[in-house]
């Protein structure tokens, strides 16, 4: 079934993306992530501009994240004060990464520079994931329990000055560590389309040392509001927002995802979280591979009227 | 065929116009005047036709020829060429300026152009690709802006927004004349012209004009002007959307 896209200007099969939008679902609610980073290069293969893939699947993102900010809310697993700076922090990173972008595209090298830091977030997430995965398959076959990290703040997060009170995190800490953290995500969702699940919920467990409940409750919470601000950046800037193709995509993500959480009650996840890492790696080695070979297309054609 | 009944009545006339033009004359007309991109829309095929009236209604002999072309709005580009950065990977490295590159450019012929018509001719009415008249931006060594200008028509072809087919357009008894012209669903939206070229001898004996335009209507029309008219409001209702369909999806799922 072929459908136009007024804003992408192409025409492209409507299945074909709600089973994409389908498929990063299923795998967002089986591992609670946002699935941004898939979506949005298995877009530009599909030849839909860069621009135009990255803006449509930060909205899907919002649809993607609500249904979870509420479950997480309900529960009391966001950290409410944490997540507003984070937000503040976000919507900063995303206005600075519009201004980036916008000159990166007057150099010309924004297709070079989002190709690399996909390269370099895909290596990152897929070796990580391979590694936790791997070690719990490990711990399995051995029988023995992995040791749990105590929880504490990195030096680097004390150093920082004015420390306020987090009750629900039950953390020390300064609000700038997560202002700067929220600024570094936005600028991954303006730039690639991606909520930045993947740095938020390591930097909370790692650097912040929060408590375990509120970590991916307040990170979905960022989630939702820094993707909004992205698309509305979007909108008034680069005018890629195509809302047909964003709107297939969330008819497939938000099934998907419900989908992927009943899955997720019922299969052994670490075999499937190694799975995945492997997939990520591939799309990383394709994306390195594309980077090196000979382009198909040498010249690439900006209109300035 | 409407249009077969349209020529036969203007071939009656060409009599009359005969008397004051001794030069041939054509007629032209488009299949579809008015191409409407909606929801569906995977490209079209544009019907180019005509007569071509010949004074005293006589069809001379010697070999005539057609040729047409469906050309898009003119585009100011700027164009970048990637190269390998130290041996390893490709980036864009140099750029140049065209301040007049067709956004679409299809020609068809009876016959192949080199054959019709000299380099000098084909340059002036631009018929074909390698004669298409870009501007490219001054200051540039010609070297450089010929290998920019094959790069952009290579570029193009490939994505089908420039064509050249050499024997698609037919010839009927020497006066009616058609050729179908495929555009791609990429298309930009604008105005376009099919012209038709009379050619004898290596001389272009007549032309016609015929305007198209290509636009988009309904929905895409409506969503395409509301994201450049009002983006603030487009954006709100696109974010809107996404956190209903993301909060509907979760309640629904709950009941099941």
């Amino acid at each position: 079934m072929d459908l136009y896209l007024p804003i992408a200007n192409i025409s492209v099969n409507a299945l074909a993306i709600i089973l994409l939008g389908g498929a990063v679902g299923i795998l967002s609610g089986m591992f609670g992530l946002g699935g941004g980073f898939l979506t949005t290069p298995i877009l530009i293969f599909f030849g839909i501009p860069p621009a135009v893939a990255a803006a449509s699947a930060s909205s899907q993102l919002t649809g993607a994240s609500v249904s979870g900010v509420i479950a997480h809310l309900r529960r009391g697993g966001v950290d409410l004060k944490m997540g507003w700076i984070l937000v503040v922090g976000g919507i900063l990173g995303s206005f600075f990464g519009a201004f980036l972008f916008r000159m990166l595209q007057n150099i010309g090298q924004i297709d070079t520079v989002i190709n690399i830091l996909y390269v370099v977030l895909l290596l990152l997430v897929g070796v990580a994931m391979a590694r936790s995965a791997w070690h719990a398959i490990a711990a399995q076959h051995s029988g023995e329990a992995i040791p749990v990290r105590s929880r504490h703040h990195h030096r680097l997060v004390v150093s920082l000055p004015f420390r306020w009170r987090f009750y629900a995190s039950g953390i020390y800490l300064s609000p700038l560590a997560p202002l700067i953290l929220g600024f570094i995500t936005g600028i991954a969702t303006e730039l690639l389309g991606v909520g930045g699940g993947f740095i938020l919920i390591p930097a909370k467990v790692y650097l912040f040392g929060m408590r375990a409940k509120v970590v991916a409750g307040t990170s979905l919470f960022q989630i939702l509001f820094v993707t909004a601000t992205a698309t509305m950046v979007n909108a008034l800037t680069t005018h890629s927002v195509d809302v047909v193709l964003a709107g297939l995509l969330l008819i497939g993500s938000v099934v998907g995802a419900q989908v992927g959480t009943r899955f997720a009650e019922r299969v052994p996840p670490d075999y499937m979280r190694l799975g995945l890492a492997v997939l990520i790696l591939l799309v990383a080695l394709r994306l390195v591979i594309g980077l090196g070979i000979h382009p198909d297309e040498i010249y690439t054609v900006e209109v300035t009227r | 065929m409407r249009w077969r009944i349209a020529l036969a009545g203007l071939l009656a006339l060409s009599g009359v116009g005969a008397a004051h033009a001794a030069e041939p004359q054509l007629v032209s007309d488009v299949s579809d005047r008015d191409i409407e991109i909606r929801a569906s829309f995977h490209g079209a095929t544009e019907l180019v036709f005509g007569a071509i009236l010949y004074p005293d209604g006589v069809v001379p002999d010697g070999q005539t020829d057609i040729a047409i072309v469906l050309r898009g709005p003119s585009q100011s580009i700027r164009l970048r060429e990637k190269d390998k950065l130290g041996g390893l990977i490709w980036v864009n490295a140099d750029e140049t300026r065209f301040r007049s590159a067709p956004a679409f450019y299809a020609i068809a012929t009876s016959r192949p152009i080199a054959k019709m018509v000299d380099r000098n001719t084909a340059d002036i009415f631009e018929l074909g690709l390698n004669s298409l008249q870009l501007s490219p931006s001054s200051g540039m060594a010609p070297e450089a802006a010929r290998r920019f200008e094959r790069g952009l028509i290579d570029l193009r072809r490939r994505g089908a927004l420039y064509a050249s087919q050499t024997g698609t357009v037919e010839i009927t008894n020497g006066v009616l004349y058609r050729a179908l012209i495929p555009i791609p669903a990429r298309v930009p939206v604008g105005h376009y012209t099919a012209e038709t070229f009379l050619i004898r001898h290596g001389q272009v004996l007549a032309a016609t004009t015929r305007d198209v335009v290509i636009h988009k209507i309904g929905f895409e029309r409506f969503v395409a002007i509301s994201a450049r008219a009002f983006p603030f409001i487009y954006g709100a209702v696109v974010v809107i959307l996404s956190v209903l369909f993301g909060w509907a999806a979760g309640v629904l799922f709950k009941r099941i």
